[in-house]
């Protein structure tokens, strides 16, 4: 397993984010991510979830602590050349675009060599099973393929992680447990790094090698949870006892950090 | 409506019949009336008449029209690339646009019967279509300014932090972020823009009176002085033909633009 690979991917130490309104969204936030592994942060809406996730790409500076890359090297202007892909919880698609257009943003604003752009992107379509779509436009899509031509954004760079914010919140249940065993597939096949942010704790256990849990007011982190079951997971994963003891496990964890938590 | 369906040809060409129908009636009934109840032809003249006025003044009334018409398109042309490029600047540069917007709504709010004597005084009687020109675009300028520096803040908050990941320069992020989102925006201000100009131009030769303007509008005044009144008709019919065409090109260049995406344009089959 990667998971013994000495120098983590990112490290974050000590983070505190206090916006300019004086929220304090994350406070102590330590946490190590492993190249290969598939990370969640759970925790419940508010909690910094998000601020923690777009604080690991690099938009957003946190009021105090530091986020490093010990093993990716730096650009001329001292920033990690983080190869990131990121998937917010909105497709974020540009409505003007056709499907393949919209793929091909990350190649358009970065300046790379533009040689096999198409190729890339046309490969980038037929993981997420979108080939056919390439010149449709994002309103002739469902909901669902929206959010997979936002992946096969997030992927076309071949970045080594992948950063998803809550991206499958908006969808129907079917639709989810689809896109969540495509998902799968796909990390097993590519085995990119992964951080997943979610509010459900089923979603949470059934994807990820480790699990983050975290509290809010202020965002902290109150527990974590490694999910030693193998892959590939499916229908039988989902309804064996292992499965429902992590969920049990989860669940109460979260339960303790908030009854602590005398807003809630 | 769709062009094929239920509906059939009778609906499709049901879309022209009905009003080309019900405005033959009209003037049918027009016609009958003023001759029945014996209208003097100096109040309302009868459409025959309008129609021959039509014909015998038609060569000096096309040269009206074209003098009115390149006044007309001369301000809008200039509206569309002055307030585009206005408005891309005031985003570009908050302290310009904090400078100068107050004159651009001053400039806005003053109507232009008032300042036509004035610039009609600057420019100088012998470049008259110069100075209408100027006051047309002055009607004309203004929504398409506001509606650019409006649209060009509007981007979707999401895409603007995508950009902002993918170290999108400030150029790019015009190109393939600002300037799409505005363009339903900008679009919508052309059209408010091209009515615009062409009532600027018409009330800018109005305040002019006569010395060397011949466009449309002074053959109205004109007319209404000889008391020619088939001829005014005629002269406003051209106006408002005129005006119905430019209508239906900015509508036009809206649907081309926008149809493959925007909501505004797009037939949705339930
Ligand atoms: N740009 C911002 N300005 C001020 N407060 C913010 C901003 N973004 C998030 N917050 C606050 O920070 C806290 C954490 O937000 P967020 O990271 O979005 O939580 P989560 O994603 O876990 O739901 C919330 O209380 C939220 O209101
Ligand atoms: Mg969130």
């Amino acid at each position: 397993m990667p998971m013994s690979e000495t120098k983590p991917l990112v490290r974050l130490a000590g983070i505190r984010k206090v916006f300019s309104n004086g929220t304090e969204a994350i406070r102590g936030l330590d946490l190590d991510v492993r190249s290969g592994e598939f990370i969640s942060l759970l925790g419940p809406s508010g909690c910094g979830k998000s601020t923690a996730l777009r604080m690991i790409a690099g938009l957003g500076e946190p009021s105090e602590g530091s986020i490093d890359w010990p093993s990716s090297s730096y650009d001329a202007a001292g920033r990690p050349e983080r190869e990131i892909g990121f998937v917010f919880q909105e497709p974020t698609l540009m409505p003007w675009a056709t499907v393949f257009d919209n793929v091909a943003l990350p190649f358009t604003l970065k300046d790379r060599p533009k040689g096999d752009v198409a190729t890339r992107v046309q490969e980038a379509l037929a993981m997420v099973g979108l080939d056919r779509f390439a010149k449709s436009y994002p309103r002739e899509l469902s909901g669902g393929m929206k959010m997979r031509v936002s992946i096969a954004r997030a992927l076309v760079l071949r970045p080594k992680v992948l950063l998803m914010d809550e991206p499958f919140a908006a969808l129907d249940e079917i639709t989810r447990f689809k896109l969540n065993n495509d998902l799968l597939a796909l990390w097993e096949k590519q085995r990119w790094t992964v951080v997943f942010v979610t509010h459900s704790v089923y979603e949470s256990v059934y994807l990820s090698t480790r699990i983050v849990v975290m509290a809010a007011r202020p965002g902290r982190v109150v527990g974590e949870l490694a999910v030693p079951a193998p892959y590939p997971r499916g229908t039988d994963f989902r309804t064996s006892q292992p499965y429902n003891d992590l969920c049990r496990n989860v669940s109460e964890m979260l339960d303790r950090a908030m009854d602590a938590d005398p807003a809630m | 409506m769709s062009s094929s369906g239920p509906e059939g040809p009778w609906a499709r060409h049901s879309r022209y019949a009905l009003p080309a129908g019900a405005g033959i009636l009209f003037l049918a009934a027009w016609e009958w009336a003023v001759a029945a109840w014996n209208v003097p032809k100096f109040v309302l003249p009868a459409p025959s008449l309008i129609a021959a006025a039509l014909i015998n003044d038609g060569p000096s009334l096309m040269q009206s029209l074209w003098f009115t018409t390149k006044v007309t398109l001369g301000a809008f042309l200039s509206a569309v690339a002055t307030g585009i490029s206005l408005g891309v600047l005031f985003t570009l540069n908050r302290t310009l646009e904090r400078t100068l917007w107050p004159y651009a709504v001053m400039l806005q709010v003053t109507p232009v019967v008032a300042i036509a004597p004035l610039v009609i005084i600057w420019v100088g009687f012998e470049k008259l279509w110069l100075a209408l020109l100027i006051l047309a675009w002055l009607v004309a300028f203004f929504p398409i300014l506001s509606n650019t520096t409006i649209g060009l803040a509007s981007a979707d908050h999401g895409l603007k932090n995508l950009f902002e990941l993918y170290g999108a320069s400030r150029w790019k992020r015009f190109r393939y972020l600002q300037f799409p989102s505005a363009l339903p925006y900008i679009l919508g201000g052309v059209r408010v823009s091209g009515g615009l100009a062409l009532i600027g131009a018409v009330v800018a030769e109005f305040v002019a009176g006569s010395g060397t303007a011949t466009g449309l509008a002074w053959r109205i005044v004109e007319s209404g002085n000889m008391l020619n009144i088939p001829r005014m008709f005629a002269a406003l019919l051209m106006l408002s033909v005129f005006g119905i065409v430019l209508f239906y090109l900015t509508m036009w260049l809206q649907w081309a633009l926008l149809h493959r995406w925007h909501e505004s344009q797009v037939r949705r089959e339930n």
